[in-house]
């Protein structure tokens, strides 16, 4: 259940100090905590977790989570240096998760929405099977739902120890993405540092809407690869969420305070949007009575508007 | 170890020295694997214009993405069959130097991508079945395709073929190279040629990252399992089709009869379904993908 945060720099044996990276200052882990991971000085955005970064999402006490027995298997018997199942056993150990991704439903300022963090500290937070199979079943809860689905992201891209299958997850992901839009259940990703790769080249950038950490580099292919293979030379921000928005390619950056609220403003103007496309979304809203507030009064003033009778429309 | 007539035992201990390397480290890299990826590169295979070429009796080539250029590593058009129309979109490598660095060795940029989403649009606006041939190292790792969104110019393509209600075939002729040559290859139908190869990553690159040595690419690729006759067994493609003797490089036309009869064969099969039940099945078996555990089963 919600608000486990954690500590894994206890476990990792680091001290209570760390040095921000862009001031240099020394900041107290404690307070970097409850200053959401953003340094007080510059604003820097450290990396979250995923169940740090639920924590600082989800309303206290509404999160539950979905697919949380799913785990990875070893369908190629990867051996590189080290065997792959050696490399989860560890990933499990040092992020207290799973998988490089957690999904759950719970309510953002009240309202219902599916959930998904990804955790770049679990092997890069690379794609496997069960991130694909994770991320299915969370499209498939919101499209059942009708919640919309909220996908924080960070990935390195594709899970080589598992080879082709995790190339397939770019496929299958897309599909489930696909499937939301038939419904159609509103889709916003939350692109955070880094997001790259096959993360990148399928659901991240499927989103509706997608938003954006300062700072984040967001690409398909990381800078390094391309310094060695095309011997280019790299602008200083290349890649960066700042760069991405200049190019066209997300709708905003937003900084972690604000996100929540941020968050809530657009699903809540998207969710108005679905209501009057889908009638029969109203019908089972109302019985359901699971939204109340601005959000409730407008969707009354729509119902109002479009059955002018009263009477419950039939489909 | 002197060197006396007759007594010549360097070969020999070098050789065992080696095979009791490869009997420690537990697994022996097998020629053969590597085998198919130095013939999925070969210089002399036919590439999608070849196929074109030989397959189709009509060929008019469609450029463009309309919104930035037109991409030589990506080739597309409407081409003529048995009195039909299918739509062929591939990639295209070139030949010679010159065509090598025109057609950006069959890496795309994301107006290719684009491009093909023009094309397939296109074909689906008027029921015209879709034909990808997949032959590329990878999407283009360059500043400029990141600048104009290479990852969302491959994820809207993925998009855009999870969504076509016309009949898909994808052929993997080469190399199918990670997320760049995927982008073509969510269709209905993905059948690979028996010596060409489809990876989440290059067997160096691979080598580079996990094993720090790009020179274990060759047990990289026998780890990845890259190879038609493992992808089967995977269940990642739908059939293998068997090559001319030797290669597809030996015989262009061949190899085109072969990959036209699999072409007629898979489309006669597709278009007994209903556009509603052929995009569900599509979703479906991508869906299926993935192998994980659950409650402690191994479930595929």
């Amino acid at each position: 259940m919600a608000h486990v945060s954690v500590d894994i720099s206890r476990r990792n044996g680091t001290p209570d100090a760390v040095g921000c990276p862009s001031c240099k200052e020394l900041l107290n882990r404690a307070e970097l905590a409850k200053n959401l991971q953003v340094c007080h000085h510059c604003g820097h955005h450290f990396r979250v977790g995923a169940r740090e970064r639920v924590g600082q999402l989800a309303d206290v006490g509404t999160w539950s989570e979905i697919a949380g027995s799913l785990r990875s298997a070893d369908p190629l018997e990867f051996y590189d240096l080290r065997p792959y199942p050696e490399r989860i056993e560890e990933a499990e150990y040092d992020t207290g998760l799973s998988e490089a991704i957690l999904v759950g439903t719970c309510k953002l300022h009240k309202m219902d929405v599916v959930l998904a963090a990804m955790d770049f500290a679990f092997l890069g937070g690379s794609m496997g099977s069960v991130v694909g199979e994770r991320f299915w079943r969370a499209a498939e809860t919101a499209a059942e739902s009708r919640f919309p689905l909220v996908v924080v992201c960070a990935s390195g891209g594709a899970r080589m120890q598992e080879g082709i299958l995790s190339l397939m997850q770019m496929a299958k992901t897309t599909c489930a993405v696909e499937m939301l839009g038939e419904v159609p259940v509103p889709f916003v990703t939350v692109l955070t540092h880094p997001t790259t790769g096959g993360v990148m080249a399928s659901f991240a950038t499927l989103a509706d809407v997608i938003i954006s950490e300062p700072g984040a580099l967001l690409c398909f292919t990381g800078p390094r690869v391309i310094e060695q293979t095309v011997k280019e030379a790299l602008p200083e921000d290349f890649g960066r969420a700042e760069s991405n928005l200049a190019h066209g390619q997300i709708d905003m950056i937003v900084s972690r305070p604000e996100l929540k609220d941020r968050l809530v403003q657009i699903l809540g103007m998207m969710e108005g949007g679905v209501a009057c496309a889908l009638e029969p979304i109203w019908e089972a809203e109302a019985r359901r009575g699971r939204r109340g507030g601005p959000f409730a009064e407008a969707l009354k003033r729509i119902k109002a508007l479009a059955n002018p009778s009263g009477r419950p429309s039939k489909r | 170890m002197p060197t006396l007539p007759g007594v010549h035992l360097k070969d020999e201990i070098t050789k065992i020295s080696q095979r009791i390397k490869e009997l420690g480290s537990g697994r022996r890299v097998d020629r053969h694997v590597w085998d198919k990826v130095e013939l999925a590169r070969h210089p002399k295979r036919p590439y999608s214009l070849d196929y074109i070429q030989h397959m189709f009796s009509g060929f008019i080539e469609l450029r463009g993405d309309r919104l930035f250029a037109d991409d030589p590593a990506i080739i597309g058009g409407l081409a003529s069959y048995h009195g039909r129309t299918i739509m062929v979109v591939g990639h295209q490598k070139g030949r010679d130097l010159a065509a090598r660095t025109r057609r950006n060795f069959g890496m795309p940029r994301p107006e290719g991508y684009r491009k093909a989403q023009r094309l397939m649009n296109l074909a689906s606006k008027f029921g015209i079945p879709v034909l990808t041939l997949i032959d590329t190292p990878g999407a283009y790792p360059g500043v400029a395709a990141e600048e104009r969104g290479q990852g969302g110019a491959i994820s809207s393509t993925l998009m855009c073929m999870a969504r076509l209600d016309v009949p898909t075939v994808s052929v993997i002729i080469g190399e199918g190279g990670s997320g760049g040559a995927l982008a073509l290859a969510l269709t209905d139908r993905v059948l690979m040629l028996e010596n060409s190869i489809y990876s989440v990553i290059s067997p160096e690159s691979c080598a580079a990252i996990l094993w720090k040595d790009s020179d274990e690419a060759q047990l990289a690729a026998q780890t990845l399992r890259l190879t038609s006759a493992e992808l089967l067994d995977l269940e990642i493609i739908d059939g293998v089709l068997p090559e001319p003797r030797g290669g597809a490089h030996r015989d262009h036309a061949s190899a085109a009869r072969i990959l036209k009869d699999a072409l007629e064969e898979n489309l006669r099969d597709l278009e007994t379904a209903h556009p509603r039940r052929r995009k569900k099945e599509r979703h479906e078996k991508f869906r299926r993908m993935g192998v994980w555990r659950e409650h402690g089963l191994t479930l595929f």
